[in-house]
């Protein structure tokens, strides 16, 4: 009973940091249907910005709003530079050009700043833990679990209450139809990329404490874990996304306390399974979006 | 008020009109009618700014809106209840009414909402309900609400009668004669031809994507020779 209740914390604090991916992913996919495989890149970038500000005297402190501006900044310049320019191609298009976007900054990298580990100091109180009861809970997670409530809290009242709000789910309904209605699309549009970097951001900071170092490559795992969570909630739908975050983040820390020591790297082949039944009996995920018919 | 002149849309090679001219004055309700395929909706596409024309121009109160973008058309005073309605489905009727009124300040829409909410009772009645269960007619009544949320001084409706039951048909074209009395500029694209000539100061006939014929309602009602084209010969 501990031990579950310890796992369900360490999965909820995992899982909150896919939820916000996911949120991102699917806040983007819904407007303009681009399943963007360059989110993970809203952490690179912030990544090596952190790697940089550490070298330079910066802490934790000052770091958490540069990367959140940071990836706020990336999410809207890569939006501008080049998902303006696919507008309106098809699925496909926007897919491979999220994809080019990802080998190209993993390749500028690369070549400009260097293939090694680039390692970015954890904050003193990363392994420290609190005790509730028998409870043995890391501070770590709770924080995750605690930012995670305060974001999606936020983003709801957002999308629920403000203008913004109802102009970016209006457009996710019916593109053409929110701009016969005046809603700008250019505005809908990067205030959605806003949107998706601010939490991709929030997502990136505790990613990077976890990880502890940056690589050309380390939008990869984040990336596909966001995309994995978004397509388990239902592509589309926003609280799918939230749920599918959690599902995954509860499904990896539950699977590999549940596996013999000896194969718990098998956990994300476990998880995969899993993932793969799920999408035998629900295609669209746990929050399907029925593809309403438009007669 | 509105002028269309020459104007031209093509899908790919097939011309979906050709070469139309119409106007609408202020305070008049002009009908546009004709069979399916005539080119109704891609007209009202065409002059919303959703579709690319290739010759010709709209202009809209003197200004030329020819190349204007549809949000930037809604804005100078433009507003069309699309074809189908397309109602937010996953939003309540209130959250519909105000994306219709999104162009309009706080204040703006919380007044027009209340008048919608007296020329359309039933969208009162049920303002935080989700607008995806509203019935056929119910649905219409929101598209058109919507729409006039803006405040447009020319609001366009696509088939306002579409899959409605005769009665609800009859509440459409009542509610079409109350906007003419409140002084409002209409121009309705309708299949239910006598329906909206007896409805219309004056309508334009548009077939195979031609205008063949216009005049005031009742002249067009008494032309036998394009009961043809109304019935979609």
């Amino acid at each position: 009973m501990v031990e579950l209740l310890q796992n369900i914390i360490d999965g909820l604090g995992r899982g909150g940091i896919y939820a916000l991916l996911a949120l991102g992913i699917a806040v983007v996919f819904g407007i303009m249907h681009l399943l963007n495989f360059a989110h993970g890149e809203l952490i690179t970038i912030p990544g090596y910005l952190t790697f940089w500000a550490f070298n330079n005297g910066f802490n934790w402190w000052t770091v958490v709003p540069l990367i959140i501006i940071s990836a706020v900044i990336t999410s809207l310049v890569i939006e501008r530079i080049a998902f303006s320019r696919v507008r309106g191609a098809t699925d496909f298009t926007l897919l491979l050009t999220s994809f080019g976007i990802h080998f190209i900054v993993s390749a500028l990298f690369l070549v400009y700043v260097s293939a090694s580990v680039q390692s970015i100091p954890r904050p003193s109180w990363f392994a420290d833990t609190i005790a509730v009861g028998q409870l043995n809970l890391e501070v770590f997670d709770l924080l995750v679990i605690g930012v995670t409530i305060v974001v999606l809290a936020g983003t709801t009242w957002l999308l629920q209450r403000t203008m913004f709000g109802l102009a970016l789910r209006a457009a996710a309904d019916d593109f053409d139809t929110a701009r016969l209605m005046g809603i700008n699309s250019d505005s809908v549009i990067r205030g959605a990329f806003a949107l998706s970097g601010f939490l991709a951001g929030v997502a990136g900071i505790f990613w990077l404490m976890r990880a502890g170092s940056v690589t050309p490559s380390a939008g990869l795992n984040p990336m596909i874990s966001g995309v994995l969570a978004a397509l388990i909630g239902g592509l589309g739908s926003l609280k799918g996304a939230v749920l599918g975050g959690l599902a995954l983040g509860m499904a990896e820390v539950l699977i590999r306390s549940w596996l013999p020591g000896g194969i718990s790297q098998l956990t994300d082949g476990f998880v995969f399974v899993l993932i793969a039944l799920l999408f035998i009996f629900r295609p669209g995920g746990l929050l399907s979006v029925p593809s309403v018919e438009r007669v | 008020m509105l002028e269309v002149r020459g104007l031209t849309t093509k899908y790919g090679a097939i011309s979906a009109l050709r070469d139309v001219s119409l106007s609408v004055g202020a305070g008049e309700v002009v009908g546009l009618i004709g069979p399916n395929g005539a080119g109704k909706t891609t007209l009202l596409g065409s002059i919303t700014g959703l579709l690319e024309k290739s010759a010709g121009t709209v202009t809209f109160d003197g200004n030329d809106i020819t190349n204007t973008a549809p949000e930037k058309i809604l804005r100078s005073g433009l507003a069309l209840v699309p074809e189908h309605r397309r109602i937010f489905a996953d939003m309540t009727i209130e959250e519909n009414l105000r994306i219709g009124g999104a162009v309009r300040t706080a204040a703006e829409r919380a007044e027009t909402m209340e008048e919608m909410y007296e020329l359309f009772p039933v969208l009162g009645d049920r303002r935080s309900n989700a607008a995806g269960f509203l019935s056929g007619g119910e649905a219409q009544q929101l598209a058109i609400a919507r729409a006039l949320m803006s405040r447009p001084r020319l609001i366009m409706m696509d088939e306002p009668s579409l899959g409605l039951a005769p009665i609800l048909v009859d509440l459409v074209f009542d509610l079409i004669d109350q906007l003419r009395d409140q002084g409002r500029t209409i121009l309705v694209v309708e299949q239910n031809a006598t329906r909206m000539l007896s409805a219309a100061d004056r309508a334009y006939v548009l077939r195979s994507g031609d205008v063949v014929a216009d005049g005031t309602g009742r002249e067009l009602l008494e032309r036998s020779d394009l009961f043809d084209t109304f019935i979609g010969g």
